[in-house]
C-alpha cells in the first residue's frame, strides 16, 4: 500500500519542485499532441464536411469505412507508421523515426476518423435550408465550406475533444515510432510505461496524475461547449 | 465564420513552425541498446559526462538485443550496445554491423522465492533448470529474444531439453528486464536476469527483495556487453564517425573507471573490460 501514497506525495514533489525530466515529458506529450490534433483538424474538418455535405454512390459505405478506422488499434497505427518511416522504408529519407514529428503522424492518424466521423454526423445533423439559401443567395463553394464549419462550430470543437482524449493517452504509436527516447520523444505515457517497467510505482503514479490533470482539463473546457453543441 | 479561417490557418501556420524545429538534427548519436543498461540508469550515469567530452548528445532507446540488432540492420540507429555475442558476429559477418567492441561484462544469475519450493540453490545452472522444469515450478521468461532470452534459449538446449513453450508453469512476459522480475516475484517464480539488474531491483526493495540468488558462478553464466557500430557502406544515415568516437570514449581508461564506480547498495553492476 505505501507505494500509492508515496506516489501522490511524489506527484506533488515532481510538480511543484520542477523536476526536468517530468516537465521534458509533459512539454513533449504537449507538443507532440498539439501537432497531430493540428492535422487531424487541418485535414479532417473538410473531409467530414465532404463526406456530411454530398450525397454520392458508396457514401454509405465510405461512412461505415470510416466508423470503423475508429476502433484502428494504436500500435497496429504504431507498427504501419514504424514500418514506412524505418530507414528500410518507403519514407525512410525523410528521417522522421524517432521524432516528435514522426510519432504526430502516427497519431494524426488515430485522431482523424473520429474528427470526419464527428463532422460528417454534424454537417448532416445541420438544417438542409441552410446549403439552398446558401445557394441562393450565390455563394461560392469554399463559401459553404466555412459557413458550415463555422454554423457546426461546437461540433467540431467537441470532435477535437474527442480526439485529443484519444491522442494524449495513447501509448502504442508514442512508444514504437518515438522510441522512448529521453528528452527527446518520452512522452508521459511511454515514461510512465518505463518507470513502472523499472519498478519506480510512485513515478509512474505521479505521471498518471499529470496525464489525468490534462485530460480533465481538457473535457472540463469543452462541457460549456458540449451544451451549446447539444442545442 | 472569418473565425474558422483564422483557427484553420493558425492551426496550419503553428504545426509548420513547431514541426521542423522539432525534428532539427545536431550532433547526436542514436543508439539502440538493451534494457539492462537503461533500466539500472548506466546511460544516464554515461550520457552527460559522454556529452560533456566530446559535445555529442547520445540519444538511445532501450528495447531487446534482438530488435536492437534488428534496428541496426534496418539502418535506424547508428550505434549499439548489445549483450549476444553470437547473435551480434552473425550481423557483422552479413555486413550490416562492423567494428565490436567488448566493452564491459557482468553474469547471469537465477533468482528465485527465498523459500526456494524447487530446491535448486547452489546447483549447477543446467541441473536448476532441470529440477525447475521437472517440478513444474514457474519459470518467467523474458520471451522476447533479447540477449538474456537467447541466454536462456541456449542453456535449455545445453540441459539436452526442449524450449518450454506452452507449459503452464512457463511465463513468457515479452517485457525489460525489471518488468520481467516484478512478474517472477508476483508469480513466486523463478527468473534469470543479468545481475547489473538484479542490484537495481534489489536497491528498488531497499535491499530486502522478495527474490534472493539461488544459481550463480557457472561459467556458461557469463555475459559480455559489446559497442557495435552499423555499417556506412550498408546504411549511408549511418554517423559511423561519432560511432566510432563513442566506441572509442566507452573503452577508454577513464570512462572503463566510470563504469566501475557505478554501483548501487555499494555493488558493481558492470564490470569494465574492454582490451
Amino acid at each position: 500500500m505505501d507505494f500509492i501514497a508515496n506516489g501522490f506525495l511524489h506527484a506533488f514533489v515532481l510538480l511543484f519542485g520542477g523536476d526536468p525530466e517530468t516537465y521534458s515529458a509533459i512539454f513533449t506529450t504537449l507538443a507532440v499532441s498539439t501537432v497531430s490534433i493540428s492535422i487531424s483538424l487541418i485535414i479532417g474538418a473538410p473531409l467530414g464536411f465532404l463526406l456530411g455535405y454530398h450525397n454520392f454512390r458508396g457514401k454509405k459505405f465510405l461512412r461505415t469505412f470510416v466508423d470503423s478506422m475508429l476502433s484502428f488499434p494504436t500500435v497496429v497505427i504504431g507498427l504501419l507508421v514504424y514500418a514506412f518511416l524505418s530507414r528500410r522504408g518507403p519514407l525512410g529519407e525523410m528521417g522522421l523515426l524517432f521524432t516528435i514529428p514522426g510519432i504526430a503522424i502516427g497519431q494524426a492518424l488515430l485522431g482523424l476518423p473520429i474528427v470526419i466521423a464527428m463532422m460528417a454526423t454534424a454537417v448532416e445533423a445541420l438544417d438542409q435550408r441552410l446549403k439552398n439559401t446558401l445557394l441562393t443567395l450565390g455563394a461560392a463553394h469554399s463559401q459553404i465550406l466555412r459557413t458550415t464549419l463555422w454554423e457546426a462550430r461546437y461540433s467540431l470543437a467537441l470532435a477535437a475533444a474527442a480526439a485529443y482524449g484519444r491522442i494524449v493517452s495513447e501509448i502504442g504509436i508514442s512508444m514504437m515510432v518515438g522510441g522512448n527516447i529521453k528528452w527527446h520523444t518520452r512522452t508521459i505515457t511511454t515514461a510512465i510505461a518505463l518507470e513502472t517497467g523499472k519498478g519506480e510505482f510512485s513515478m509512474g503514479i505521479a505521471l498518471g496524475m499529470v496525464l489525468m490533470i490534462i485530460a480533465f482539463a481538457v473535457n472540463f473546457s469543452m462541457s460549456g461547449i458540449k451544451k451549446r453543441a447539444g442545442q | 465564420m472569418k473565425k474558422i479561417n483564422v483557427l484553420l490557418s493558425t492551426l496550419a501556420i503553428l504545426t509548420l513552425l513547431v514541426a521542423p524545429g522539432l525534428v532539427k538534427a545536431s550532433d547526436f548519436l542514436m543508439m539502440a541498446t538493451t534494457t539492462s543498461t537503461a533500466n539500472t540508469g548506466l546511460l544516464d550515469d554515461l550520457a552527460p559526462k559522454f556529452q560533456k567530452e566530446t559535445g555529442i548528445e547520445l540519444r538511445w532507446t532501450a528495447v531487446g538485443t534482438g530488435k536492437a540488432l534488428k534496428m541496426g540492420q534496418n539502418c535506424d540507429v547508428d550505434v549499439l550496445m548489445v549483450h549476444a555475442p553470437a547473435a551480434e558476429q552473425k550481423y557483422v559477418d552479413m555486413g550490416a554491423l562492423k567494428d565490436r567492441r567488448e566493452v564491459m561484462y557482468n553474469d547471469f544469475v537465477i533468482i528465485g522465492p527465498a523459500s526456494d519450493p524447487a530446491g535448486v540453490k547452489g546447483l549447477p545452472v543446467v541441473d536448476a533448470l532441470k529440477t525447475i522444469a521437472a517440478q513444474k515450478a514457474a519459470f518467467v521468461s523474458r520471451g522476447d529474444n533479447s540477449g538474456t532470452n537467447k541466454k536462456e534459449i541456449s542453456l535449455w538446449k545445453v540441459a539436452g531439453m526442449a524450449v518450454p513453450d506452452k507449459d503452464t508453469w512457463y511465463i513468457q512476459t515479452g517485457q525489460g528486464m525489471l518488468k520481467s522480475i516484478t512478474v517472477a516475484e508476483e508469480r513466486d517464480g523463478y527468473i534469470m536476469t543479468d545481475r547489473g539488474t538484479y542490484i537495481k531491483y534489489e536497491a528498488n526493495k531497499n535491499g530486502s527483495p522478495e527474490l534472493k540468488v539461488l544459481v550463480e558462478g557457472d561459467k556458461t553464466l557469463f555475459n559480455q556487453y559489446s559497442v557495435l557500430a552499423v555499417n556506412p557502406e550498408k546504411c549511408k544515415s549511418a554517423k559511423y564517425e561519432l560511432a566510432t568516437k563513442f566506441s572509442e570514449w566507452m573503452a577508454s581508461p577513464k570512462t572503463q573507471k566510470e563504469i566501475a564506480n557505478f554501483k548501487l547498495l555499494g555493488k558493481k553492476l558492470f564490470i569494465p573490460n574492454a582490451k
